[in-house]
């Protein structure tokens, strides 16, 4: 899509009902400080990616793994693709390898001939992220060193929805794996909530920082108009009533800029697993 | 203490409640101000970094800790909020929603919908009183009464009280649907004005257990229901504007109900008849206070009330002319048990006992009227313009 005066058209996911009150109440925002916004909602990232690459969109709220799909899906067409924002919660997040306490696990090199419990597929920190951990540290191919045991929920939301990594935290404690992988967040969510038993286990491994969603754009994208929504974005403030209850529901604070060094983890990862290689021999 | 600020939560972690000191040590610095926080419990870190993150602070791991670096998000979300501890509001805002009155309100809530949220409209200072008085005297209707009191009167003396009860029940339902419907439309703010209408039904499903239970005690069957008798009652309920419905029911209606249960009180011809209208009495007493007491004060803030309300009397009036009033069915019964036998006798007494109630009901409304303003004259003319259904 190229430079005009045209709305401005943004792609979402829609991994909860929630996302169509947060961007209707983003439009309106938009709307009322002199921006034509429209978005579309997908069913999955995947979707979404083809769509950008296909020009339906001139921006798109994308997943770390839409994001690599987008960077790498863009220059396989000889294109670019850029991230212009995301939240303060995107950045530096860590996901952590969980065992109960009385395994008898204590580090990752205890988990050979063990299970793992990860979560969608497409899970960035579920899944992707700890088994490109415990690659690189121990050089472990899943299902070989270990076993793995994947608990797809919600498969193209890109573990958006937090059911899979519950499922697997409950599998740990019923006992039918050794050990799980989650975002460090959920762990002191579980276990606040009763999940995991307080005290009932320990943390073998954590990964390092990773960040996690941004607005992806294309190098064709109005600039003008995008500077102006990165503008708004940026003047969107917690203590302001309308605006912060969306903030609260996007879990947010505040927007920052978008930064593309915190992908490389992830990166990391499809590279050694080649998850992204059917996705991207469908692009032409 | 802002530089050198510090938090060791020993073997406490964030997974059991050391949140709460981590929260508490923040709150004590300034947006911006740093905190460094150590402890020995396993997954500290781990959680501090992602409870920092999503509470919008900074966190930054170190050699023995972090440092955190306030937010100044909570304070944003309290800045505009509304603190509503000073009294009663004029026009509470539809944001305030179920918050309760002194409470401090964060802004940006959802709005609520209480068509019922002007101090003038509904508002008086004896609220907070009269529901206090109406708590302490709610009564169990088991225990309340005797029910087993002996007692012995004609069949057709008992048919009599089970058709006044019959009428009593189905005119205080109409007392209990119209200030349930109005408490769900008063702004919580108006805390005692809700609480006041919500125990006001809870009064009338009492009388409407009792009234029933003294019908049925021996009998199977309850009365007849006229076409009158529902038609008078509709008018009640349809009445949507609050201050109108308030004086048809309480000041005019229950003021003249007041009077029919002190005379069942006194002349019913058993001894559970008269326990039930006298407890019944007391509440009623009650309702009419408070619709007087909210009246009296929003004619002296609107004198134009007045006319509408005399309106309402002539609307209704008009509305009910070609109807029977007190149905015969319900004035024969009065008669009845208020003779208390089929003696000549007895029946002129009764008919005079039944006169006397009528020009009491009349005085009282117009003493009411008086009250509300209106002169000697225009309170005469109106109360016998009121329904004579009674409610």
């Amino acid at each position: 899509m190229s430079e005009s005066n045209e709305t401005l058209v943004m792609g979402a996911v829609a991994y909860d009902p929630k996302v169509v009150t947060i961007w209707d109440g983003f439009k309106r925002f938009f709307a009322e400080r002199g921006l034509d916004f429209d978005f579309v909602l997908y069913e999955n990232y995947e979707r979404q990616v083809k769509s950008h690459l296909a020009g339906h969109l001139h921006l798109a709220w994308n997943s770390p793994l839409a994001w690599i799909q987008a960077v790498r899906g863009a220059e396989k067409l000889g294109r670019k693709a850029e991230a212009v924002a995301m939240r303060d919660t995107d950045r530096d997040l860590t996901s952590v390898i969980v065992t109960r306490k009385d395994s008898g696990i204590e580090s990752l090199d205890d988990l050979k001939g063990k299970s793992l419990g990860v979560g969608a597929a497409d899970s960035p920190q579920a899944t992707l992220i700890p088994l490109e951990h415990i690659a690189a540290a121990q050089g472990w191919t899943p299902n070989e060193a270990f076993s793995v045991r994947r608990f797809d929920r919600l498969v193209g939301k890109h573990g958006d929805h937090i059911g899979g990594e519950r499922d697997a935290a409950k599998a740990l404690m019923a006992g039918e794996v050794d050990a799980c992988a989650m975002i460090d967040g959920n762990h002191l969510l579980f276990t606040t909530e009763g999940t995991l038993p307080a005290d009932g286990t320990k943390v073998i491994s954590q990964t390092t920082t990773y960040d996690h969603c941004n607005f992806t754009i294309l190098d064709d994208a109005p600039k003008a108009t995008i500077a102006k929504f990165v503008e708004l974005l940026m003047s969107m403030r917690y203590d302001d009533p309308e605006v912060r209850p969306l903030l609260d529901l996007e879990g947010l604070k505040v927007w920052t800029p978008g930064r593309t060094e915190g992908y490389g983890l992830l990166e990391a990862a499809v590279d050694r697993s080649g998850y992204l290689d059917a996705f991207l021999a469908e692009l032409s | 203490m802002t530089e050198a600020a510090e938090l060791d939560l020993g073997e406490l972690g964030l997974d059991r409640g050391g949140h709460l000191l981590l929260r508490h040590a923040l709150r004590r610095l300034p947006a911006g101000g740093q905190l460094q926080l150590r402890g020995g419990a396993p997954a500290l870190m781990i959680h501090a970094r992602a409870w920092c993150r999503s509470e919008g602070h900074g966190f930054a791991l170190h050699e023995g800790g972090a440092t955190i670096e306030r937010s100044s998000a909570e304070d944003d979300r309290w800045r505009d909020a509304w603190d509503t501890a000073d009294g009663v509001a004029d026009r509470p805002e539809a944001q305030w929603g179920l918050a309760a009155r002194g409470a401090r309100i964060e802004a940006g809530g959802p709005a609520f919908r209480f068509p019922l949220s002007d101090k003038d409209e509904i508002w008086t200072e004896d609220a907070g009183r009269l529901y206090a008085r109406a708590a302490a005297n709610q009564w169990d209707p088991e225990t309340a009464i005797d029910w087993d009191a002996p007692y012995d009167i004609p069949d057709e003396v008992e048919d009599a009280v089970v058709q006044v009860m019959t009428y009593l029940i189905e005119n205080e339902t109409a007392a209990l649907v119209v200030p349930a419907r109005f408490a769900a439309q008063v702004h919580p703010h108006f805390r005692e004005v809700m609480q006041l209408l919500a125990i006001q039904a809870a009064d009338e499903a009492r009388h409407i257990e009792v009234f029933t239970r003294r019908a049925r005690l021996r009998r199977d069957r309850l009365g007849l229901s006229t076409v009158g008798g529902q038609r008078s009652l509709q008018t009640l309920i349809d009445e949507p504007d609050f201050a109108l419905a308030s004086f048809l029911l309480s000041v005019l209606g229950e003021g003249t109900f007041l009077h029919l249960l002190w005379f069942l009180r006194e002349h019913a011809p058993d001894p559970v008849t008269r326990q039930v209208c006298h407890l019944a009495a007391q509440d009623e007493a009650r309702h009419v206070a408070f619709g007087l007491s909210h009246l009296q004060r929003h004619v002296e803030l609107d004198p134009t009330l007045r006319a509408r309300l005399a309106d309402a009397i002539h609307r209704r009036h008009d509305a009910l002319e070609n109807t029977a009033g007190l149905n015969a069915l319900v004035f024969d019964a009065l008669l009845l048990l208020a003779a208390g036998s089929f003696e000549p006798d007895a029946i002129a007494r009764g008919w005079d006992r039944v006169q006397a109630l009528e020009r009491d009901m009349h005085q009282g409304r117009s003493k009411r009227l008086l009250r509300l303003g209106f002169s000697p004259e225009e309170a005469d003319t109106l109360s016998t313009l009121h329904t004579r259904n009674f409610m």
